[in-house]
This record gives C-alpha cells, sequence and structure tokens, in this order.
C-alpha cells in the first residue's frame, strides 16, 4: 500500500507524516512539490507546516505547485488524500474543500493537546474510528480558525461532512475560533479530508499524547484495500 | 555597480599613498592602541573597508577580548576523561560530543540580548535563526531549540513591550523552521528591566564521519556564499549593539536589528543536508554577526592558505550598499561553503533543486593574505588570523565589588517566617503564583513542541528531551538553569550553582550527563567590579566541570548587559547534555495515576535540608529582599545523587522524578501534583527531627542535591539499597494520591489541586493575554 507524502519548500511535518505511514503498516513516498507525478500511489498526505512560508496566506501559493495540478484531479477521482494542518489550508485553497483558515481568533500560534470529537466515522481516513469517539492529538497552529459562509456550514453538516469536533468546556471556547467548533471536514465522497489538528504526533508510545493519531492511518490502509 | 562607488573607492593602493587620511576608528568603536595595532600589521592605514572588517571583527562579540584570558580557564580544567567524548571543542561554531552508537550531537548557547531589546520580534527571531546556522555549520540537522528568556519586573510598562515580541520571534522563526521547543526558562527579575536577556540555545545530531568544520583550504577551491540576498539590514549590528551599552539619551538603533526570514532558513536547512550528504562541502561556515566580514575571514584563518575573494559579485538586495557596509552586514539565512571544483556542478545543482541562490564569490589561493576584490580593484589585504584570531585581548582591572560585604551580611534568618499550617499554605500559593515559579504554558503554548515527532519530554518538565536515533531510541536530555539571584550574592557559587541544577534536572529526567555549553551574560567588562563577577564565574564553572568530569563545548559571551552604570544580576546561565539509550523510557515530573496495585507509589526525598534561604524564592515573594548568601553547592553529592537518578530509571524503578530548586520541596511537590493533576499525601515529621530543621525550612529551604521520586511500591527496597550504595540520604516522605485530588501536608495544610491551579495558571494570562 503505497502512500504518498507531498514536501513543499517549508513543509514540516513530512517526515512525521512517512513515519506515521510506515508505523500503520504502509509504504511511505516522498513526493515532490515541483513534480506533477504522483508516482501511482494509492492515498496522498499533504502534511503540515508553513509552505512557502505561508507569506501571502496559508496555503495559496502550493495550490499552485506542480504536484497539485496531478493531485487535485486525482482527488476529484476519489484518491484519498488527508490534509493536515497546512494540507488542511492548501485542500481549501484548492477548493477541493470548503471555507477557509485565517489567524486564530486571539492572534498567538498556540500548541497544545487537544480532544476531538469524531463526528462523521465513514470517511476513508476516520473508517477506523467510532462514531463520536472522543480522541486527543496534537493541536500547533497560526492559522487555525475554521471559517465558512452560513450556508457552507449548514450545508457541512447537514450532509454529516463535518468530521471532527473540537471539544470544548462548559463555558470554554475552542483553541482557535474556528466556527462551530469544526476542526475537520470532508468532501461528499468522503476521500479527502482536512483536519487542523495533527494525528502524526499522536502514534508512538513515549512521544505525543496518545496513539490515537494512528487510525486515520489504518484507517486509509482499509479503505484502499476495499475500495 | 555605482559609478560613484567606483569614484570613492579606497584601495589599497591608494590607502598606502595616503597615510596621513583622517579614519573614522573611535565611530567604529576601536580604541586609539588598537586603530595603531592595525596600522602596524598592515604596515600602512588601512583602507576603509578594512577598518570596518577590523572593528567588527575586533568587537567585544567577536573576539572576546575581554574574556579570553578567563575563558582558558575552561581548557585548563579539562582532563583527558572529560576530552574522550569530545569530538570537537570551544574555538568551533560549536562543540561536538559523541553520544554512542556512531552518533554525534552538537549544541551550543548564544545571547541576543540588546538586539532582543531594541526590535523584539526580529531580535529574538534572529537569535534563533543564527545559533540553528551554528549547529547546521558543523554538519548536523538542528532537532530542537530551547530558549531561556529575562525580563524586567513582570509589571513594569516595557515588559508588556518586549515579552509579547520576544515570545512571538522566538514561536514565529522557530514553529516556522520546524524545530521542536523543548524548554528553557521564563524569569523575570527588575535587574532586566532595560536589558532583557534572550538566550537561545539549538542541538543538532550528525553520523560522527559527518561532522565538518569552517576551514578554507585546498588551493583553487571555490568559495561559495548561497541562501539569501546582503541587505542593509543588521549593519554594525556586532559592534555597535552587543559591545556597547544603552544610554538612556541614545539615539534609536533600530535600523541595525537583522530581520529574519525562517522559511529562507528551514529550505537552507534542507538544502545544506543533501549538500553534506553529497559530500560536496569541504568547508562550511555561517553568516551571522560580522557578516561576510567573519565568513571570510575565519575560513582562511582556519585553512592552510590565503582566500580571495571578488566582493561585487555578492547577490545585494540592496544595489546601493558601499563596500564596507557588503562587508558588515548580518543579513540572516546566508552560509559560505568552500567547496573542489569538481564538485562545483553538483553543488549548483542541489542549490537549484531548493531554488536557493548560490554564487561563487571567491577562492582558496596559495597565498597568505585574505584578498577582497572590488571591480578587479584590490580594497582589503590583510592576513587573514589577525583579523579573525589574533585580536585584541585586555586583561581587564578586576576588583570584588564594595557592596558585596554589606549584601552577604544582610541574611534572610530575622525575616518574619510563617508560623502555622495556614501560614505555609499561604507561602506556598503566593510562590506558585509568583512570576518567577507560576505556569508558563502562556508562553510555552505558543512554540512548537512536538514538530519532527521525537519529543519525548518538554517543558515544563525537568529537561527537554529528544529521540537522536529512531530505530534505537538513543536520544539527549537538555536543560538549562541559572539563579542570577545566588550569582549576585556570590558568582562563583551562582555559577556552580547553574551548573548543579541543570546537571540535576538532566539526570532527574533519567539521562547521563555528558557536557555543558555556557552563555555568560554580564554588565561592562569596563567596571572592575563586573569584570571580578565575570572571573568568578568562570572559575566556578571550570572548577564545577571537573568535579563533575563534564567537559565545556563552548558558548558565548555577552557583555555590557546593563543601562547607564547599572549592570545586571551575573547571569552565567549553563546547559548541560546528557545521553539515554532509549528516551522513550525517560522519566517525567509529574505523578502519574494509580492503575493498579503495583503502580501505588510511594515518595521519597533525596538528600538533605538545612536552613538556607539566602536569595531564595521565598525571600524574594515574601519580603523582596535578597541578601546572605546562597545554598552551599556539593557537586560530589550532585554526582551522587545523578547516578541515582539515571540508574533508577534505567532499572525502572521510578515512575516519576522532579528536581528541587526554586521554591524548595514545597513547590517540587505542588509542581509533580499539577503536571497531570494528580495529588500526594506528605509526611515531614520524620525528615524535620533527621535533619533538625522545622517544617517551614523543608518546605521553602533551597538547600542543593535534592530530588522527589515516585517508586512504584514493589521496588521500594530496591530504590533504597541504590540510595544507600550511593551514600545518599533517602526518606519516604508520602505517596501518590489521585482519590484526594489534593496536596495534602499532614498536620500543616491541605490544598486542592483546584486552588492551586488557579494561582499557578492565573499569572502570565492575566499580565499579558491579549482575551
Amino acid at each position: 500500500m503505497r502512500i504518498g507524502v507531498v514536501t513543499f519548500p517549508g513543509s514540516l511535518d513530512d517526515h512525521d507524516a512517512r513515519r506515521a505511514v510506515r508505523i500503520a503498516g504502509g509504504e511511505p513516498v516522498s513526493l515532490w512539490h515541483g513534480d506533477d507525478s504522483l508516482r501511482d500511489v494509492d492515498a496522498v498526505v499533504l502534511p503540515g507546516g508553513f509552505s512557502y512560508g505561508d507569506y501571502l496566506r496559508a496555503g495559496a501559493i502550493a495550490r499552485f505547485a506542480p504536484v497539485m495540478s496531478a493531485l487535485i484531479p486525482a482527488a476529484k477521482g476519489g484518491l484519498p488524500v488527508l490534509g493536515i494542518c497546512n494540507g488542511f489550508q492548501i485542500l481549501c485553497e484548492s477548493h477541493l474543500l470548503p471555507g477557509a483558515m485565517i489567524q486564530n481568533d486571539h492572534r498567538t500560534f498556540i500548541c497544545r493537546d487537544q480532544r476531538l470529537t469524531v463526528e462523521n466515522a465513514t470517511t476513508a481516513w476516520t473508517s477506523d474510528f467510532g462514531q463520536g469517539d472522543e480522541i486527543t492529538i496534537v493541536l500547533k497552529n497560526q492559522d487555525g480558525q475554521y471559517v465558512a459562509d452560513q450556508n457552507t456550514l449548514d450545508e457541512l453538516e447537514s450532509e454529516g461532512r463535518v468530521a471532527f469536533r473540537y471539544v470544548v468546556e462548559d463555558g470554554g471556547r475552542n483553541p482557535n475560533g474556528s466556527y462551530r467548533d469544526i476542526a475537520g471536514i470532508t468532501n461528499e465522497r468522503g476521500n479527502v479530508v482536512g483536519l487542523m489538528p495533527h494525528p502524526e504526533h499522536a502514534i508512538e508510545e513515549g512521544y505525543g499524547p496518545s496513539l490515537d493519531g494512528l487510525k486515520f492511518f489504518t484507517s486509509v490502509l482499509t479503505s484502499v484495500v476495499s475500495a | 555597480m555605482s559609478s560613484a562607488i567606483q569614484a570613492s573607492l579606497d584601495t589599497v593602493a591608494v590607502a598606502a599613498d595616503s597615510p596621513e587620511v583622517e579614519q573614522p576608528w573611535a565611530e567604529l568603536g576601536l580604541k586609539a592602541d588598537e586603530y595603531d595595532r592595525i596600522r602596524e600589521i598592515l604596515g600602512r592605514r588601512p583602507t576603509i573597508a578594512e577598518l570596518a572588517m577590523y572593528s567588527v571583527m575586533w568587537s567585544e562579540h567577536c573576539s572576546y577580548k575581554s574574556s579570553k584570558v578567563h575563558l582558558a580557564q575552561f581548557s585548563e580544567n579539562t582532563t583527558d576523561e572529560m576530552n574522550e567524548k569530545l569530538l570537537v571543542g570551544i574555538g568551533e561554531n560549536a562543540g561536538v560530543v559523541d553520544i554512542g552508537d556512531g552518533w554525534a550531537v552538537t549544541f551550543k548557547v548564544e545571547s541576543h540580548n540588546h538586539p532582543s531589546y531594541v526590535e523584539p520580534y526580529q531580535g529574538a527571531a534572529t537569535g534563533v535563526g543564527g545559533i540553528v546556522r551554528d549547529i547546521m555549520s558543523m554538519g548536523a540537522r538542528p532537532i530542537a531549540v530551547m530558549d531561556s528568556l529575562r525580563f524586567g519586573a513582570i509589571d513594569h510598562p516595557d515588559t508588556l513591550r518586549v515579552l509579547p515580541g520576544i515570545v512571538a520571534g522566538v514561536g514565529g522563526y522557530g514553529n516556522c523552521l520546524g524545530l521542536p521547543n523543548i524548554g528553557g526558562e521564563v524569569v523575570f527579575d527588575p535587574c532586566y528591566q532595560g536589558n532583557p536577556l534572550v538566550n537561545a540555545l539549538s542541538v543538532g545530531k550528525m553520523r560522527i564521519e559527518d561532522i565538518h568544520l569552517a576551514k578554507a583550504s585546498g588551493v583553487g577551491n571555490k568559495v561559495i556564499l548561497f541562501g539569501a540576498k546582503t541587505g542593509g539590514d543588521g549593519i554594525g549590528g556586532v559592534s555597535v549593539l552587543a559591545s556597547e551599552t544603552f544610554d538612556a539619551d541614545g539615539p534609536a538603533k533600530r535600523p541595525a536589528v537583522q530581520v529574519g526570514d525562517p522559511f529562507a532558513e528551514k529550505v537552507l536547512i534542507e538544502c545544506c543536508l543533501d549538500l553534506y550528504a553529497a559530500h560536496v562541502v569541504d568547508g562550511i561556515q555561517d553568516l551571522g554577526g560580522a557578516g561576510l566580514s567573519c565568513a571570510t575571514s575565519e575560513l582562511a584563518s582556519n585553512g592552510d592558505g590565503g582566500m580571495r575573494v571578488w566582493l561585487d559579485r555578492v547577490p545585494l538586495r540592496d544595489t546601493s550598499l558601499r563596500v564596507e557596509e557588503i562587508l558588515m552586514s548580518e543579513s540572516q539565512e546566508r552560509m559560505m561553503a568552500v567547496v573542489e571544483p569538481a564538485k562545483l556542478e553538483e553543488f549548483m545543482a542541489i542549490a537549484k533543486r531548493w531554488d536557493v541562490e548560490a554564487t561563487v564569490v571567491g577562492e582558496v589561493t596559495d597565498g597568505k593574505n585574505l584578498e577582497v576584490f572590488w571591480a578587479e580593484e584590490l580594497i582589503i589585504d590583510v592576513p587573514p588570523r589577525s583579523v579573525a584570531h589574533d585580536g585584541p585581548i585586555y586583561n581587564r582591572p578586576m576588583q570584588r565589588p564594595a557592596y558585596l560585604d554589606a549584601l552577604q551580611a544582610n541574611v534572610p534568618d530575622d525575616l518574619p517566617r510563617p508560623g502555622d499550617g495556614e501560614g505555609l499554605k499561604a507561602a506556598l500559593l503566593a510562590l506558585m503564583a509568583s512570576p518567577n515559579l507560576c505556569d508558563k504554558s502562556w508562553i510555552t503554548n505558543q512554540y512548537d513542541r512536538y514538530v519532527m515527532g521525537n519529543t519525548a519530554l518538554a517543558m515544563p518538565d525537568d529537561s527537554g528531551v529528544v529521540r537522536v536515533d529512531e530505530e534505537t531510541g538513543r536520544g539527549v536530555a537538555i536543560s538549562t538553569d541559572c539563579n542570577s539571584r545566588y550569582a549576585k550574592l556570590d558568582p562563583y557559587a551562582g555559577a556552580q550553582l547553574a551548573l548543579a541544577e541543570a546537571y540535576r534536572n538532566v539526570a532527574t529526567a533519567g539521562a547521563v550527563p555528558l557536557a555543558i555549553s555556557d552563555c555568560l551574560n554580564f554588565g561592562s567588562p569596563e567596571d572592575p567590579g563586573v569584570m571580578w563577577q565575570f572571573a568568578e564565574a568562570v572559575r566556578g564553572i571550570a572548577q564545577g566541570c571537573r568535579t563533575l568530569g563534564i567537559p565545556v563545548t563552548g558558548g558565548n559571551v555577552s557583555l555590557y548587559n546593563q543601562t547607564g552604570d547599572v549592570a545586571i544580576h551575573p547571569t552565567p546561565l549553563v546547559a548541560v547534555l546528557g545521553v539515554m539509550d532509549d528516551v522513550a523510557r525517560r522519566t517525567p515530573s509529574g505523578w502519574k495515576a494509580t492503575v493498579s496495585e503495583e503502580s501505588a507509589q510511594a515518595i521519597y526525598l533525596l538528600g538533605t535540608t538545612a536552613d538556607e534561604f539566602g536569595g531564595s524564592a521565598w525571600t524574594q515573594v515574601a519580603h523582596d529582599h535578597l541578601g546572605g548568601l546562597p545554598p552551599r553547592v556539593d557537586l560530589e553529592r550532585e554526582r551522587q545523587l545523578g547516578e541515582i537518578l539515571a540508574g533508577a530509571s534505567r532499572d525502572g524503578l521510578v515512575m516519576a522524578a522532579h528536581d528541587l530548586s526554586e521554591g524548595g520541596l514545597a513547590v517540587a511537590l505542588a509542581e509533580a501534583s499539577l503536571r497531570n493533576g494528580v495529588g500526594a499525601r506528605i509526611w515531614l515529621d520524620e525528615v524535620c527531627e533527621r535533619d533538625g530543621v522545622d517544617a517551614f525550612t523543608l518546605l521553602f529551604s533551597e538547600s542543593t542535591g535534592r530530588a522527589i521520586v515516585a517508586v512504584p511500591s514493589i521496588e521500594q527496597a530496591r530504590f533504597t539499597d541504590l540510595c544507600i550504595a550511593h551514600g545518599v540520604a533517602q526518606a519516604r516522605i508520602g505517596v501518590v494520591d489521585d482519590e484526594a485530588r489534593g496536596l495534602d501536608v499532614q498536620g500543616q495544610f491541605s490544598l486542592p489541586l483546584d486552588q492551586l491551579s488557579a494561582a499557578h495558571t492565573s499569572t502570565l494570562p492575566a499580565s499579558f493575554a491579549a482575551r
């Protein structure tokens, strides 16, 4: 099972994503931003980081990279794609997912262990979870506030396309001001998932807050086999 | 090239023919005798470009001219045994140690104090960038950063200006670089009011055979400048900012601070690592303070021949720069490599893949001098060693400060102490909420501690711990420490106390301490009292390292940290690095919940407690007092304690361990309980009786050589045997109790964790949070 991990200039968690794929039992394949080939992979991870420095707008330049010209049609054709953090931003900028990511409402970077609820356990990247599971993985972002217009948000909710929500304590607020506490979403088909927190940092005993991240990667291995 | 530059070009030939020309040596920070010496070395007056080069390289920051005579003690105190693990020592960009299995680790701390005061965000950001390039230039992949920050009083308006910018700068640069920030310190003290300290540490890893050095050798080899273009930022930053005291009435110095581009540095890191892997780099040097002046002269000085540089080939961001400005520019994210002609093509191809601009700007010659040309005209012709290594050396006057007797005589013995359990509880709450001991997560949560996926421990644990080898789990633990209040009372002891604490913190995590780096922050060397403090601190570290058997691998000296005549407290920061076979087995600092009978844990206190409150956190928080003598240091005892902690971790005898330092036992117990929200029941009577102290002293004294550990019930006999074998006092003082949700000190007070947490966590957000 070959899972591609794209490296853009400024990608930071590409090594971690490849490690996660390997530990889950897949074969990680490095993809380069400047190549328009997906090297016959069965799924793709767009990792976290600050592609091209994110100086214009997070993900705005990465969307035009040669590799995206191959990835966008493949994703539309059903190829499983997971965008993590900057990868989620790139998926939004590419219009593979609706909405956009803006700066955290408190305007500072935030890194912490974050509880999430799995709202949709039927996507290519979440099938090993149970509906409503609570998981703890790492959150770290500067531009993590998910925003979209009311109609889009209502549509996402009604179609069950909110994949993850931040767990918010009574009277508390979510960590970045995301509308409706949305941490991750999926496309209609369930093959493209974007989320702000980082499952690849929660896959090994002794490193990271839990092992909850592993199921993202085992899910896709299962779904690719059954597809 | 503009014709204006050409017309006004001060060439070597012009200089030789015009000895009478008045030169701005004083404005460039040179003393009269230093200028005379330059003329003597060259046998003529220097060109303006040469003058610029000497002035930056002979500045305090680059030449260590006031500190060199004292720093020699580090190597004098390094024994053969200590040298065994040292692969590269003091003098290179960073020291390198052997951590086993063929792995080498390089680490270093460096100050960026003055730039961070002038422009907090960029000053702190480029501080991170600079130390990371030092690590890269050894051939290593940077794997983590740490930052030790010191600010003025938390409620001073300027702290509100400086702190958010510095924290955002450290985070903004480090996060974008993809390096986990695994620890450091945040300290508030009025002595840093007009002179905050930003000490940045980076650590990197490589295979031993991949170590690179900064030297230009091999006649005909090409000298390549790569990375960012050269601009007008940071010109004179080193000589002007780092080597001159801030004057309240002085002009604004904003333009002298560099501006960082972390994305450019991230790409540069990956590019460098590909270049190393392809074996196309013969010598490598980063461009930091003093820019091209430093890189070219140091590379040439370390090599076996001369070097020729065509300065007009340097890619510029600003074409109006004058030659001396190009030489002094501290534009960030630049590196210089020496490459064999046969490997040039491959070098250029790798740089192109990363979209990194690379330009051949010179070559190694069989001559002796560093020759720099501008449009075929020779503008610099100097012996490189005279610039880079044979700068002036000062044996400055030293004198024990007159105030010290009175300060040391002002002992804290008569300060009113809490007399009952309620008083002890109030004292603990006040300490836990105090700026120096409060929860720092408002700051540390702005740093990515997880990137790279190798972080096994990070703040607020005692050390940062990262994996080096993904196959075996072999890795390193690092801690940086300094209590400058101790150092103010006694700089020799204060430096050893910093060393002892960092050493203890690394051992507490379960690692075997291996080597140190330091960052010596002091006031003006022209003040004999400051110079005495400096000499005492260096002596303390050098002798302490000898006792502990761990070498100094390098470091940094930052002088002129003062506002007007008032120097900061001496702040000899020590970073200790330790090694672990498998970092997944590290010991965390917080109690863990009891999940089975086997995991029921007893809490042991290691070491003994005496009435030692000089410089303590309690005297500061309760009485705003600083006087007396700091706690006694016993490095032999620290060594024994370290062996117990590392051994117990290796053998699985401890589930948690926490070092005792500022705030003593009470604060350590509170922190260990808050870490995972798991409380404890504690009894003090036996230890009070054994050590001959009262409950207050046992709870708040800052005696050294102590730690608390949580030992699983079934391992108690083995653990106490280990302590007895090492001759370290141990006492069972309590049990981990996750039902109680509180810290219960029997016969004294009971404190719910919620109350403790509220006091601990509200301080920083109340002062700095936007919402």
